[in-house]
Formats: structure tokens, sequence, C-alpha cells
């Protein structure tokens, strides 16, 4: 990456004038906290006596026997708040009390990522307003509930598709308004530079540790790594770590209803090259450029654009991104739960899915890791629903 | 000398540039609205071309480029626009937009077409000045003058670089926040045009929030070469869809009342 925040081609500053400024100054304070050892210490801290990392890699016994190879979860379902979404914020917020910002604001989409900016804001003492599309705050209510809990404000976006996009265009709108107080803490590897890095930096110690985890388990690096892609994060965090090894890597992309129904949020399957919310990466837009509205049956994935360092990824084949689809990450969903007593998020159950499709592909000394990235326990009374449930 | 420069040269008068999105609330109705700005006496004409994810603007205007991407407009629909008004006036006309509806037609593509039609400059509201040589490129060679934003919070070193860069006019944000009516000019306003003055001799034109004749004479008194209003107009539009000649009627009356506030004592 080069001095403007490039991935190759992709990457960059596309925001108003306004907040050029505010991301200067992030960028500078970045630096100084990179090169801070007092500043790491204290984020591995609260990694391990709040968040509690490390997080296992768990063998699945009974998932490997069943598809006839020996499969991992890294687990980042058991980091505090149920998603690997804290491992950003704590970071993220631990830099904004460095710059004596007093407010952080947010997006969010399943809610994951506005409970765990609730969870760093009241641990560290800063106010907390969470952006949230108003059909999200209906399909996460648990979230919101729990964000409220932990003294954040949730206020429910009822612009444009009412989901994760325009979330982040009003939380753009906010910070534009209250750049000089205000910290954006944003949740995935998008946005302007410095944020894809600084969040792909703070989620590396997912790939971190499950790099040392598989070779103290297996004695050497995994064959395939899949994790899903809605923004990127989780994906981003453990791929990162693992770029120069010899190794497949598969990003999961939410193909909703099938990618030819056009109601998906397949972004790097279906998307082109475009600018939304400060970076040029792969987008999904239509003929004229407008962004095109997106549907997943999870609400983290809901989202037309992604990270620029994937849509760098990608174009370099080093991660294979492919799709799968409502259908099969509801099976997956159960799938999971019944096998092994783990209930995924429906983002996560993207990946499980892929395996359990792909399952022919592996031999049986073959050593797959799937990124659980979050629990599922917000999504069971949707998933209920779906079953008839109620 | 481009238009927008004959204009700013004109002595005795703060200048209106008047904003519309184009295509709200449909193409004709549109079409209508910039005559009547024009006819009201707008010297310089800004045309939003409406994108479905405007960051840098408030409700107002958003909801415009909604009802104009509903009705189909599309940059040809712009384009088109800009004709059927260069054919009618030689006002200047500038056309106010995202990078991803430059980005996805071709930039070159999008200037030249721009040119063709008769589009004198083009602002990227999510476009800093770090990110623009080769908009600023293609921009002179198609003679269309690169607008660039100043804020409050611009240091002073990326000002002189807008400043190299910009022609025409700068749009000075006169608060921190998005567009949309306001009740007063605030006094960092001000501030920042005298700031500004100092690394400049461009006109300067002070926008977002201004929708009072008082604001105007506030901006004028300042010293401001030119105001820029964008919601309160937008919002006449949105209030009379239902009654064109009134809406046209309006919209003459309020430009007039603005540009009388503007005049300059000598």
């Amino acid at each position: 990456m080069d001095k403007k925040g490039r991935f190759g081609e992709y990457g960059g500053q596309f925001v108003s004038e306004t907040l050029m400024s505010a991301l200067l100054e992030l960028e500078h304070a970045y630096d100084m906290i990179t090169a801070d050892p007092h500043f790491e210490q204290a984020l591995r801290e609260y990694q391990a006596e709040f968040a509690g990392r490390p997080t296992p890699l768990t063998f699945c016994a009974n998932m490997s026997r069943e598809l006839g190879c020996r499969i991992y979860l890294k687990r980042e379902d058991l980091v505090h708040g149920g998603s690997h979404k804290l491992n950003n914020t704590l970071g993220q917020a631990l830099l904004a009390q460095r710059m004596g910002k007093k407010r952080l604001i947010a997006e969010t989409g399943a809610g994951q990522h506005g409970v765990a900016t609730a969870i760093a804001g009241a641990a560290l003492g800063l106010p907390v307003e969470v952006y949230m599309g108003e059909v999200d705050t209906k399909r996460q209510a648990l979230n919101v509930f729990r964000m409220e809990l932990m003294g954040a404000k949730v206020i429910p976006v009822k612009t444009g598709t009412r989901t994760l996009k325009d979330a982040i265009n009003e939380a753009l709108r906010d910070w534009v308004t209250h750049v000089e107080d205000t910290y954006y803490l944003i949740g995935s590897v998008v946005g302007p530079h410095p944020y894809p890095m600084m969040v792909r930096d703070f989620q590396s110690v997912i790939g971190c540790e499950a790099r040392e985890q598989c070779k103290k388990k297996e004695g050497r690096v995994p064959d395939t790594i899949v994790a899903c892609v809605g923004g990127g994060s989780n994906a981003i965090g453990i791929f990162y770590p693992f770029l120069s090894d010899t190794l497949e890597l598969v990003g999961v992309e939410a193909g909703g209803r099938g990618i030819g129904t056009g109601e998906h949020s397949a972004t790097l399957c279906a998307g082109e090259a475009g600018v939304l919310h400060g970076a040029f990466s792969y987008l999904l837009q239509d003929a004229h450029g407008q962004v095109l509205p997106t549907h997943s049956i999870a609400a983290g994935l809901d989202y037309p654009g992604v990270g620029p360092e994937h849509s760098m990824l990608k174009d370099a084949r080093r991660v294979t991104y492919t799709t799968v689809n409502d259908q099969d990450v509801l099976d997956a969903f159960m799938f999971l739960s019944r096998t092994e007593g783990i209930i995924p998020a429906l983002e996560s159950a993207h990946a499980v899915a892929y395996v359990l499709k792909h399952a022919d592909r592996f031999d049986k000394d073959d050593v797959v890791v799937i990124n659980l990235s979050g629990r599922g326990d917000k999504d069971v009374a949707e998933v209920a629903a779906l079953q008839g449930v109620t | 000398m481009s238009r927008i420069d004959r204009v700013f040269q004109r002595n005795g008068q703060t200048t209106f540039i008047g904003f519309a999105v184009a295509g709200d609330p449909d193409r004709d109705t549109s079409a209508r609205v910039a005559h009547a700005l024009i006819d009201g006496g707008t010297d310089i004409l800004e045309l939003g071309v409406p994108f479905s994810d405007p960051v840098a603007d408030g409700k107002t205007i958003q909801k415009a480029d909604e009802r104009a991407i509903a009705a189909g407009t599309t940059p040809d629909t712009v384009f088109s626009l800009v004709r059927e008004i260069r054919a009618y006036s030689a006002v200047p006309i500038v056309l106010l937009t995202y990078y991803n509806m430059v980005y996805r037609r071709g930039v070159e593509r999008f200037y030249r077409e721009a040119h063709e039609a008769g589009v004198d400059g083009i602002l990227i509201a999510d476009m800093p000045v770090e990110e623009s040589a080769e908009v600023v490129e293609i921009a002179r060679t198609y003679e269309i003058d690169p607008i660039f934003l100043v804020t409050r919070t611009t240091s002073p070193e990326r000002m002189d670089e807008i400043v190299r860069r910009a022609r025409g006019f700068l749009y000075l944000v006169s608060v921190l926040g998005v567009t949309g009516a306001r009740d007063r000019v605030p006094d960092e306003a001000l501030a920042l045009l005298h700031r500004v003055r100092t690394h400049t001799a461009l006109p300067l034109a002070l926008g977002f929030g201004i929708s009072a004749p008082e604001h105007v004479k506030t901006c004028a008194e300042a010293g401001a070469d030119g105001v820029i209003v964008g919601s309160a107009i937008v919002s006449i539009v949105e209030k009379n869809a239902g009654n064109i000649p009134l809406m046209e009627q309006e919209l003459k009356r309020y430009v007039a009342r603005m540009k009388a506030a503007g005049v300059r004592d000598r």
C-alpha cells in the first residue's frame, strides 16, 4: 500500500473537503500509536482480560467425520459481545481516547458492530451513538436493546434502503457536522484511508492466533481458510497473516436469492469498480453509477460495497471469492448447531455453507479453517420465524 | 476568460448562484425550474446530478435526488437539460456531482459530453484536491472550470494546493455539516472568507445554509463575491410540485429578492 492509502488501484480518500482534516489527523494519530509500545500493551490487556482473547481454534470432530476432512473453527463467536467486532472497536476506541475525542459514532448492520462499539464506549467512558437502518432495527431488535442496555443511543435511519449503506451515509453526515470532537468508529475494512488499513490491522489478531494455533495442532498452516465477506473485516483479519503462505483463501459473499435474481450482496462476484463511502472498490451499481439495493438473509452482509483490499486480492487472484444462497446458509445454520452444538451467526454460516457445499473438494488430510466470526443468538428469532416457529 | 470569470467581473452586485437538482421532480419541470431561476436573475446556474448516496447533502436535497432518480434521470437527461437551457440563455452552468457518476461514465467522456452540452464548471462533492489530478487535467482539456470546496477545516497548506488547481470560483462551505437551510450566517463563515482571501484572487462564493435575503446582505457586506443557494430553492420546487406556474412565479420572486439583497453600496 502506498502513501495515499491505495491497495493497488483501490482505496483512496473520496470524501467531502470538511472531512479531509479529520482523516489526516486520524492518519497521524494512527502512525503515532503503531509506534507506541504502551498502546500495544494497553490493547493486549483489554483483549486478554476483557475480550477473552485468544479465542480457541476448535477441532470439529463430528463435522470432520461427516465431511471427510479436518475442519477447525476459529471461534470469534466467543469474543465478548459475540463476534469479532470487538477486536476493532477496542483498538479504535482506545485510539479515540488518545486523540481526546469526546464522542463515538458508529454505523451498524446486524447490530454486532454497534454492540461492540457500545461495549468499548462503556468500558472506556465514551458516549456512543449508533446509526442503524430502520429495517435492521426490526430484524435485529435484540441487538438494539443490548446497545441501549450499555448506554448507547440507537438512531434508526429512515432514508434510502434503510439498511447498512444508509446507516453509513447518516454516520458520515453526523461526522461532517461534529467533526471536531467526534470520532467515527467504522466497523469494517471500508471507508476512506486510513480506515481499511487500520481495521485490518486490529482484526489481524484473528489470523495471527489462528496461524500459531494451527501450527501447534497440525504442525503446519491450513490448506484452506474460509470466511464470509460483507465489508470484509473478519475475512481480511484471518487472511492477512497468511497472505504469503501457500494455501487457498476463500471469501464467501451473500448470494441472497441467487445472483440471477439481482437480490444479493455479492459485490466482488457481481459488481464493478466504483466509489462509495470514500473508497474506490468493487461496487454493486447500475449502468449510470447509482448504487443498487442489496439483499441478504444476514443483515451484516447486506451492503453494496466491499473493502478495497479485497478488490485488490480478487484482481490478483490471491483470494477466491464466491457465493452461497440464503437457503444454503439456513441449512448450514441448522447443520452446525445440530452437529457441533455451536449456533453460528447467519453471516458466519455463509462460510460454513461453502464448506458443506464443496466438501467433495477436500481430502481426508486437508485442514480447513472456517472463521466463525460470530454467534447466532441474535438470529434465532428470525430463523424461527422463517421456519414457521412462533 | 471563461463565462464564469466574466460574470464575477461585473461590479456592483453579489453573484447569485442558484442550485436545483436536474430532473427534480421530472425532466421537463426541471427545465422550467431552470428557466424560472434564470428569469429571476440567477447569475450562475448550478445543477445537481442526482446520486443515490449524496452524503454531503441534507434531507432536502437527498429527497430531490430520490425524486429525480425515480423519474428516470440519468447523466444523459442532465446533458440534454443543459443543452435546452443553453439554447435559452448564456448564463454559466455548473454541475454538482459525486465522483461515482463521473467515474462510471468514464471521466473523459463525462467532461467531453458536459463540454459539448455547454457546461462551464464541474464540482465533485466527494473529490478532495488530493484525488483530483486526472479530473483537473481533463477539465482543462475541455475548458471546464474545476470548482473546489474550501471549509473551516481546510489547512493553509491544503488551501494553497486547492487554489492552484481551482478555476472559476471557490465554493466556501459556511458551516461544518451538510447542505440545508439555516437561520443565520455564522461568524465562522465570515472568518473563513477573510482567511481564504489572503490565499487567492479567485472569486469566493459562500454556500450551505444560505436561504434568506439578510444572509445575502451579511455575505455581501463581508466581501463575498457570490452566494450559493440550494436547499431553499429545492424546497420551493418541492412545495409547488402540483402547480408549476405558481412554482415558476415563486422561484422568480425568490431569486429577485435574494439578488436585491446582494446589491453593494458604492
